[in-house]
């Protein structure tokens, strides 16, 4: 058995039948990141020791007959999840040296659930970006390519999963940095209802749109990990006291009758044709399988990014208002009290700046309503788009990104051509719906392409389900991607 | 819609930025940029719609006044740059 090849539920069976072990299967990935992440860079920190700790424990409980749902399966962390005992950066020089006296909610529920922790995943600085390379540290690689970005923010994550350095790993998606790099690196990503997993633990970009989602090779895979940390959380105030599906069962492989809506607003001028043709095929399978496609309108679809960009930003730029040096992170030394105040927060990347400085020029007086208060009615007129579509469909299919993964270096110095590459993510963070990437097929460059399935409020099992009977139609080369060994510049 | 170095100066004061020259110049064209294509929000006709402020509803959430577990005075300060006598220690900001 190549332990390398199994995907997280099926270590999980074989762990369950005594085939291996949670130290061998620990141990195998270790190795693998000392040998390619010289290359990949998807890894900020490996938590080695604890890792095998916690794998040594879990091979002990499983021998005393116990078993829960990720006994001894390990898992990658986005460095943007608090985990005691290890440092937690954010990807900012700001954070550098944090160690967090707490684990965020979801790590908690992990580790009951028997997960092992191997590492923190690289991210764009506090998540904003499409790439990592807004990250203060790193610039984590594509494994398909290792001159193209993983996509982000959570590109480490993703990038970690799809080289078979982890068989899962957690991410946060405030505006598509879970389903974009899902989508660039070809795995299965999602991004649950707002609400559905707690927020405690996770450092804040922007509030009213970020969640924890998880990546996996496979719709099962992710649906294990969401099981394990969805759920009501009393810390933090905006997460939902509704009860959990078992996503896993509800993975049926039959979605006849389902009624399918394909939005026109998301292929445009501009959408790559190896991404519209891939997706088109996509869709079709879907109907092969019995799918119902209806032609729909998100009508105000073209308006998600200006919205999004300013919301996020003023939330941010609210939000990282504690970056003053007092309570955590590096203090610069001022003349007084607001010059170390603001010579501290140099220490921010240009993107974070760049978001902070947009956030409160939108929330300045004489300006908020012209922006701040506009965004937030454009707002309310994206999640009536989607509210009203899902009267009449069960699912939106559609593109993740326009385009596949980009070079490295290509769209830094535009912040406008970056932001496009989020263009069909960033909707649905505004409204109150689910979405999810799996893998449709490679472009004529051999990048993988991802179709991006919607769903309505607290319908992560059938978006999941989707998924699932597709990826049985499509079986997908369970290869991974050959990844150099040796050392990144 | 283009700002102006002012501006530029006037919002990383509001922010508490300290900006390079050469910061306040690619901050000036690339939020000029920015605002320029956010201004086509300006095309809908926005009477009678109301502000969502959230993806989901919801009204405040209220617990019973009792004390929870929280950190320790050592873990609280564990992270702080200076710190005296289980304190956040920072710069004096009255005049003496």
């Amino acid at each position: 058995m190549d332990i390398i090849s199994l995907t997280l539920t099926e270590l999980r069976e074989a762990l369950r039948r005594g085939e291996t072990t949670s130290v061998a299967a620990t141990q195998a990935m270790l190795d693998r990141i000392v040998a390619l992440d010289n290359s990949l860079l998807s890894y900020l920190t490996i938590t080695e020791e604890m890792a095998l700790e916690q794998a040594t424990a879990a091979d002990q409980r499983r021998a005393a007959g116990e078993d829960t749902p990720l006994l001894g399966v390990p898992i990658a962390l986005k460095d943007i999840i608090c985990l005691s005992g290890a440092p937690t950066t954010a990807g900012s020089k700001i954070l550098e040296g944090f160690n967090p006296p707490y684990n965020a909610f979801v790590v908690d529920r992990l580790l009951e659930a028997g997960a092992v922790i191997l590492g923190k995943t690289n991210t764009d600085e506090f998540a904003m970006g499409s790439s990592t390379e807004n990250s203060a540290y790193v610039t984590t690689r594509n494994p398909w390519d290792i001159e193209r970005v993983p996509g982000g923010s959570s590109g480490g994550s993703a990038a970690a999963v799809a080289a078979g350095l982890a068989y899962g790993a957690l991410g946060t998606d405030t505006g598509g940095s879970v389903r974009q790099p899902a989508s660039f690196c070809g795995v299965v990503g999602i991004r649950p209802t707002y609400g559905r997993v707690s927020r405690w633990g996770v450092v804040a970009f922007a509030s009213s749109l970020d969640q924890v989602g998880s990546f996996g090779r496979t719709a099962a895979d992710v649906a294990a990990q969401l099981s394990v940390i969805a759920g009501h959380d009393p810390r933090d105030s905006t997460s939902l006291n509704i009860p959990v599906p078992d996503y896993e069962a509800a993975l049926t492989g039959d979605i006849r009758g389902l009624r399918i809506g394909v939005p026109r607003e998301y292929f445009v001028e501009g959408i790559e044709p190896d991404v519209e043709a891939a997706v088109r095929v996509a869709i079709d399978d879907l109907a092969a399988l019995g799918a119902e496609i209806v032609e729909i309108s998100l009508p105000h679809t073209q308006y998600g990014l200006p919205v999004y960009y300013l919301i996020a930003s003023a939330e941010a730029s609210a939000n990282l208002a504690r970056y003053d040096g007092t309570r955590f992170g590096p203090r610069a030394k001022g003349a007084d009290m607001i010059d170390t105040v603001r010579q501290t927060r140099a220490l921010f990347g240009p993107e974070v700046k760049r978001r902070i400085m947009l956030g409160a020029y939108a929330l300045s007086a004489g300006y908020y309503d012209e922006y701040y208060g506009r965004a937030l009615k454009v707002r309310t007129l994206i999640k009536e788009d989607f509210r009203r579509v899902f009267e009449s469909v069960d699912v939106i299919a559609a593109p993740t990104s326009p385009a596949t993964a980009f070079r490295v270096g290509e769209r830094i110095d535009d912040p406008l051509n970056m932001y496009l590459a989020d263009i069909f993510t960033l909707p649905l963070n505004l409204s109150a719906s689910c979405g999810l990437s799996v893998p449709c097929g490679l472009d004529r460059q051999g990048l993988p392409i991802g179709l991006q399935l919607i769903g309505d409020t607290l319908q992560e099992a059938r978006i999941l389900n989707v998924a699932h009977t597709y990826e049985q139609a499509r079986p997908r080369d369970r290869r991974l991607p050959a990844v150099p060994a040796g050392a990144t510049g | 819609m283009s700002l102006s170095r002012d501006e530029v100066l006037k919002i990383a004061g509001l922010a508490r930025l300290a900006l390079s020259e050469e910061e306040v110049a690619r901050f000036s064209d690339q939020l000029s940029a920015v605002l320029d294509y956010v201004a086509r929000l300006d095309e809908l006709d926005l009477r009678g719609i109301e502000p969502s402020v959230h993806a989901v509803a919801r009204t405040n959430v209220m617990r019973d006044d009792v004390v929870m577990p929280s950190l320790s005075p050592t873990d609280a300060l564990f992270n702080a740059a200076a710190t005296s006598e289980n304190q956040f220690l920072i710069q004096s900001i009255l005049e003496e």
